[in-house]
Formats: structure tokens, C-alpha cells, sequence
């Protein structure tokens, strides 16, 4: 398996997650599909690591998953919030960002 | 004391912070007390120091204090120009400052108890205290640019007494209020302020300095040209014609009137509207040397005094007669120094602040008595209900008429003197005239007060008593001042030929002598004989006692002024309408320039506005545009977010 195969899966993953941003309406499943791409990134960058055998690649890969983890706890949290206030998480219904 | 003068200005200031900041929640007895103790104490320390400087050298009578350097302006024209902040006490200033504080002392004293009913009572003496700060500043002052500081800071301080009953009507005539009057001096002011800073700024380029111990000498070593030196001398009086009340800016002073009278008397008669002449006598050297701006002193001084004085015959209200006597008086101070008499001028400075000071305090203890009548047509036989107001009244009448041996006699004649010594008899004439008027108006006044029968309502006439003591004291001193305080500067002529002239002697050496608008070719005929100068002090005697005599013949018999009226008719009503000169400026200058304004005003509106506003306009729209993009969704602006990204990554590749 060479690198194209990782890079790959990576290019899938990071698809996978768009289309779950661009398509899911609850709030939290939208959260779930960013963790995605940012685990899609991660795979990309130990892809690159691997290949050019420097260890920047794997320090970023953990960087992202440090921030990953605070996206997570920030989002979880002002989901929460949402739903209190709003009793939803449908991000459709939260259209107040307009004129 | 010397090195103390700078405490004259600064001690007022303390009143004006303590009275200022607590005067409302003190008591009216400490309110007037700390006014006065202040003013007080800057008296005594300018006398003190005054004192000291008479023990100097005459020649060398002068003390400069530098507080600080103020504004180093660096080289300009080729000069290096370094202005300070500093105090200079002279001959000359000595004279205005022991004027400032002396009668000022006495008109706060003066003011406690005439403004006892009013309120407000701690701003105004706040107000008051700051005049004296700045009316000193401007006297002691050692450079022009210091003098200006307090020139403007009683600008000022004029502005805010005369509109101090800001809400009350003042002329029925044109519908004023006390605030309408504040403002048209401070305007009026402003136009002469103008042409005293250009022509300072004129002496700072071209001669390097502004101090008053290195202009006499910068002014005088003639390398400049004639024409330089007649410029600035005729900007400066400009100046001079705003603060001082000449023609063609005399009108803001009459409607000055509007503010309390010990304000008129303090500041509208005996010190700041005499600033103008101080300032001219500062500049002698210059005029010395520019005879055709002394020639231009001297023709509008003497016009303003028989103007102001022809305006004063058919005045009706007490202050108002005062007024244009002040502005008359003014203009014979004015011709003085334009003639070259400046020691003159000065005396009649100093004299005039004494009578005329006490002429307003009476007038203010009259109307203090009669519960705020002004108009003089409802007054008479008042000399019994106010014995002490009567007969300070006449004395200062008496003074001001130039009756022998009062004060205004001696300054009078002084000026008389110098005018027919400098050869211009059109002049000497003019002002025999006006002191024919003088004495005229004078008389008519103190008769149609004082004397003949009440014509007023009872109930005023019942309630009119004798004003309290801290208003007679004031009176009583002012009184004793204008009786006896010409005899520091008697002529030699009454002496038979002996030099008591005390006052002479004092300022010779810091004004400039001779000179003036034909000094120059007339220097020898200073030297008239004897008895030409006794006939001149016979002339002014016989002319002032006409007056009188002529007013008491008019006014005795009821009904025989207003005869002469009508058959002046014409000439009667051109004068009561103070020939019509407020109407003229309205015509000629305000209409035109309200019309600009409403032009400016349209072009503002419609222009400028327009503009800014298109801009305004223009972004609204463009925000009404662009806000259809904002759905308020985020997947929508996800996408936004996807396809913007795929397009920057589709221009990479493209490269």
C-alpha cells in the first residue's frame, strides 16, 4: 500500500464530513461530520510525515486532535445552550443571523 | 513687595476658585467676604509695592517679574522671539493698577450690599473676582502678548456680568435681553480684538519683541518705515475702539448697561473700558513716530466726545446717560493721547475712574432706594430721602463737569491744555464743546434726580430710603477722592509758575513726552506765556458753568425742556434715537451679513449635507443589496464557505 491509498481514504473521509456539514440539520451531528474532516486532515498529514519521514506531520496531527478535543467540549457546550434556550438543535431553525 | 506683584492678579483668582466651586453652599456674608478680603489684599500689596517704587531712581522706576518662559518662538524674520510670562510694575502701570484695585475694593464693598437681593449672589462675585485677575493681568502685563491675555479675559468677564440677569428683558426699544447685550459687546469687542492681534503680530515680525522694556527702543531707533509704523499704530487702535467704546465701535457700551450697575461702574466706567488708553499710552514711542495714527486718535477721540455727548443730553434712563458720559469721556482721553498729552490722558484715566465710578455707584444707590427705577423722568427731589447719595452725586457731577478744584478740573483743563499746545485748535474746539455738553447733561441729570418735584408713583417714593452703610462708605470715599484727588497734579499756571506737578513728574519718564500728531513741529509753542494757559483754565471754567447754569435755568420750570423739544423737533428726535446708529449698522452691516449666512446656510444644507448624505445613501442601498446573501443559515454559508474553497484550489491548479 503506498501512499496514495492513505491519501485516499483521507480525500473520502474529508467528503464524507462535508457532505455531512452541508446535509444534516441537527446541530450535533453537524459537529460529529467537522470532527471528520479535521480526522481527515489528520490521516493526510501522517500520510505526508510518513512519506517525507519528518516528524512536523505528527505534530500537527496532534495539535488537531488537542483542538479537536476543545472544538468539541466548545460546540457540545454551546449546543446545550441552544437547546435550553431553543428546546432544538435543528440548525435550520436557528436563522436569526439575518436581516 | 516688589518681587510680589505677581500676587496682584493671582490673589482674585483665589476668590474666583473659593467662591466659585463653594460660593453656593457658603454664606452669603462669606461670599462677600472672601470677594473682598482678596481684592483687598491685592490693593495693599500693589501699594506696597508701589511704594517701593517710588523710592527708586526715577529713571529707573520699573520692576519686572518673569514667572516663566511661555511661548520661546524661535527665530522669525531674523529676530530670535522669546515671550514670557511675566509682571511688570512702572510708572505707568503703578497708575492702572492702584486704580484697578483701589476703586475695584471699593465697588466690591460697594457690591455687597447692593446685590444683596439677587441671586446668584456667589457667581457673581466669582465673576467680579475674575475681572480684577484679568483686568491686572492686562495692567501689569510686561509684554503685549500677556496685556492681550487679560485684554480678552475682560472681554470675557464683560460679557458675563452684562448678561448676568441673562433672562430679563433690557430694551423695550429693540426688544434685547441682558443676554442679546452681553453678546453684542463681546461681538463688537471682537472686531477691534482682531485688528490688536494683527497689529501685535505686525510689531512681533518686524521687531522682534513684545516686551514694554525693549519696544520703546526696537520702536523708536527708526530704520522702520513710516508706513509699517502708522499700519500697526492704527490696528492697535482699532483694538483700542472696541475695549474703549470709540467711534464707530461705541454701541455695545450704552446696551452694557444691562448688566448691574456696580458692574457698570467697575468695569463700563472706571477700569476696563479705560484699557484702550492705557494701551495707546503704553505704545507712546510708536505713535510718537507715526503722528498720522496720532492724528487719527486724536479727530476720533474728540468726534466720540462730542457725539457721545450730544447722545447723552436726551437719555432718559440714568444709566444710559452715564454711559454715553463714559464714552464722551473716553473720547477727550483718547483725543489726549492722540495729541501727544499722554500724561493727560493717564490723569483723566485716573480722575475719571473716581467720578465716574462714583456717578454709577450713585446712580446704582438711586435705584437700589427706588426699587429698580431707571427712568430718570420719574425721579426728582430725591436729595431728601438720600442726603449721603445726593451730595456724592454732585460732587462727582461737580468733577466731571470740570469745576475748579474737583478732581475732573485739573485732568480736564490738562487735556484742554494739551490740545492747544499741540497746535490743532479744530480739536481744542471740538472738545470745548464737548465739555460745554458735559456739564449740560451732567447737571440735567443730577437736577431731574435730585432736585424738583417727584414725579413719580407713591409707591416707590414711600419706599425710597438712604442705601446701607456698605454701599454710602464706598460713596463717601469715592466722593472725597473725586474732590481732592486733582490736586497730585496741579498745573504750573495756578501756582504762579511753581512745579507741583506731582503726577507730571511721576509718568514723564515712561511716556514718551511731546510728540503726538503735530508735537513734532510744534514743540516750541509748549512754551506759551502764562497768560495765554490761565486764559485757556478761564474758558473750560466758563463754559462748564454755563452748562450747569443753562441745564437749571431749562429744567427748573416744568414743561420748558419739553417746549425746547418740540422745537427742536427734528433734531430732537435724530438725537434721541441715538441718531439712528444702531438702525445704520443694521442696515448696512448685520442685513447683508444675515443674508450671507443664509446663503452659507443653504449652501451647507444643501451642498456639504447633500454630499454626505449621497455617501450615507449610497451605502444603504448597497447594504440593502447585499443583505439578500445573508440567509441566516449556516449550512448555506457552509456552502458559501465549499465552493469558494474549490474555486481558489481550481485557481491554483490552473497555474
Amino acid at each position: 500500500m503506498g501512499p496514495q491509498h492513505y491519501l485516499l481514504v483521507s480525500a473520502i473521509l474529508f467528503a464524507l464530513g462535508v457532505i455531512g456539514v452541508l446535509t444534516r440539520r441537527g446541530a450535533i451531528m453537524i459537529l460529529m461530520s467537522v470532527e471528520l474532516m479535521l480526522n481527515a486532515a489528520n490521516l493526510a498529514f501522517i500520510t505526508f510525515s510518513r512519506l517525507h519521514d519528518q516528524p512536523d506531520g505528527q505534530i500537527f496531527a496532534f495539535f488537531i486532535m488537542t483542538l479537536a478535543a476543545a472544538e468539541a467540549a466548545v460546540g457540545l457546550a454551546i449546543v446545550i445552550a441552544l437547546f435550553r434556550l431553543r428546546e432544538t438543535t435543528e440548525v435550520d431553525e436557528l436563522n436569526l443571523m439575518k436581516w | 513687595m516688589l518681587d510680589l506683584i505677581w500676587l496682584v492678579p493671582l490673589l482674585p483668582i483665589i476668590g474666583v476658585v473659593i467662591n466659585g466651586f463653594f460660593g453656593r453652599k457658603m454664606t452669603l456674608k462669606a461670599v462677600g467676604l472672601v470677594a473682598c478680603t482678596v481684592v483687598g489684599l491685592s490693593f495693599l500689596v500693589t501699594l506696597g509695592a508701589v511704594w517701593q517704587l517710588a523710592q527708586m531712581d526715577p529713571g529707573a522706576r520699573a520692576h519686572e517679574v518673569i514667572l516663566m518662559t511661555w511661548i520661546p518662538v524661535g527665530s522669525v524674520n531674523g529676530n530670535e522671539i522669546l515671550i514670557n510670562w511675566g509682571f511688570r510694575l512702572d510708572a505707568l502701570s503703578a497708575v492702572l493698577a492702584l486704580v484697578v484695585t483701589g476703586v475695584g475694593f471699593l465697588i466690591h464693598v460697594y457690591s455687597v450690599g447692593y446685590m444683596s437681593h439677587e441671586p446668584d449672589y456667589a457667581r457673581f462675585f466669582a465673576y467680579l473676582n475674575l475681572f480684577m485677575a484679568m483686568m491686572l493681568t492686562l495692567a501689569l502685563g510686561n509684554n503685549l502678548l500677556v496685556l492681550f491675555v487679560g485684554w480678552e479675559g475682560v472681554g470675557l468677564c464683560s460679557y458675563l456680568l452684562i448678561g448676568f440677569f441673562y433672562d430679563r428683558p433690557f430694551d423695550e426699544r429693540t426688544g434685547l435681553t441682558c443676554a442679546d447685550a452681553g453678546r453684542k459687546a463681546f461681538i463688537v469687542n471682537r472686531i477691534g480684538d482682531l485688528a490688536f492681534l494683527i497689529g501685535m503680530l505686525y510689531i512681533a515680525f518686524f521687531f522682534g519683541t513684545l516686551n514694554f522694556s525693549e519696544l520703546p527702543e526696537a520702536l523708536g531707533h527708526g530704520s522702520a518705515s513710516g508706513a509699517l509704523l502708522t499700519g500697526i499704530g492704527i490696528l492697535l487702535f482699532i483694538g483700542a475702539c472696541g475695549k474703549s467704546a470709540q467711534i464707530p465701535l461705541y454701541v455695545w457700551l450704552p446696551d452694557a448697561m444691562a448688566g448691574p450697575t456696580p458692574v457698570s461702574a467697575l468695569i463700563h466706567a472706571a477700569t476696563m473700558v479705560t484699557a484702550g488708553v492705557y494701551m495707546v499710552c503704553r505704545m507712546s514711542t510708536l505713535y510718537n513716530h507715526a503722528p498720522e495714527a496720532a492724528a487719527i486718535i486724536a479727530s476720533v477721540g474728540a468726534l466720540t466726545a462730542i457725539f457721545a455727548a450730544t447722545m447723552g443730553i436726551c437719555a432718559t434712563d440714568i444709566k444710559k446717560v452715564l454711559a454715553y458720559s463714559t464714552v464722551s469721556q473716553l473720547g477727550f482721553m483718547f483725543a489726549a493721547a492722540g495729541v501727544g498729552a499722554y500724561v493727560a490722558a493717564m490723569f483723566h484715566l485716573m480722575t475719571h475712574a473716581f467720578f465716574k465710578g462714583l456717578l454709577f455707584l450713585g446712580a446704582g444707590s438711586v435705584i437700589h432706594g427706588m426699587s429698580g427705577v431707571q427712568d430718570i423722568r420719574k425721579m426728582g427731589g430725591l436729595k431728601e430721602k438720600m442726603p449721603t447719595t445726593y451730595w456724592t452725586f454732585g460732587i462727582a457731577t461737580l468733577a466731571i463737569a470740570g469745576i475748579p478744584f474737583f478732581a475732573g478740573f485739573f485732568s480736564k483743563d490738562e487735556i484742554l491744555a494739551g490740545a492747544w499746545n499741540s497746535g490743532n485748535k479744530v480739536i481744542w474746539g471740538i472738545l470745548v464743546a464737548a465739555a460745554f455738553i458735559t456739564a449740560f447733561y451732567m447737571a440735567r441729570l443730577t437736577y431731574l434726580v435730585f432736585f424738583g418735584k417727584y414725579r413719580g408713583d407713591q409707591k416707590e417714593w414711600d419706599h425710597a430710603h438712604e442705601s446701607p452703610r456698605s454701599m454710602t462708605i464706598p460713596l463717601t470715599i469715592l466722593a472725597i477722592l473725586s474732590a481732592v484727588g486733582g490736586f497730585i497734579g496741579i498745573p504750573k499756571v495756578l501756582t504762579g509758575g511753581k512745579d507741583i506737578n506731582f503726577f507730571h513728574h511721576w509718568l514723564e519718564p515712561v511716556v514718551a513726552s511731546g510728540g503726538g500728531a503735530h508735537g513734532g513741529e510744534h514743540g516750541a509753542e509748549v512754551a506759551h506765556s502764562a497768560g495765554v494757559e490761565l486764559l485757556l483754565v478761564l474758558v473750560a471754567v466758563i463754559v462748564a458753568s454755563l452748562g450747569i447754569f443753562l441745564a437749571w435755568n431749562i429744567y427748573k420750570t416744568a414743561g420748558r425742556s419739553e417746549r425746547l423739544a418740540k422745537a427742536a423737533g427734528p433734531i430732537y428726535n435724530l438725537v434721541r434715537n441715538l441718531y439712528w446708529v444702531d438702525e445704520f449698522y443694521e442696515r448696512i452691516i448685520l442685513r447683508p451679513f444675515y443674508r450671507m449666512s443664509a446663503m452659507f446656510t443653504a449652501f451647507d444644507k444643501w451642498v456639504v449635507d447633500g454630499l454626505v448624505n449621497l455617501s450615507g445613501i449610497a451605502a444603504d442601498i448597497t447594504g440593502q443589496f447585499v443583505k439578500l446573501f445573508q440567509t441566516g443559515l449556516v449550512r448555506n454559508y457552509a456552502l458559501m464557505f465549499l465552493l469558494g474553497v474549490v474555486a481558489i484550489l481550481f485557481y491554483l491548479a490552473t497555474i
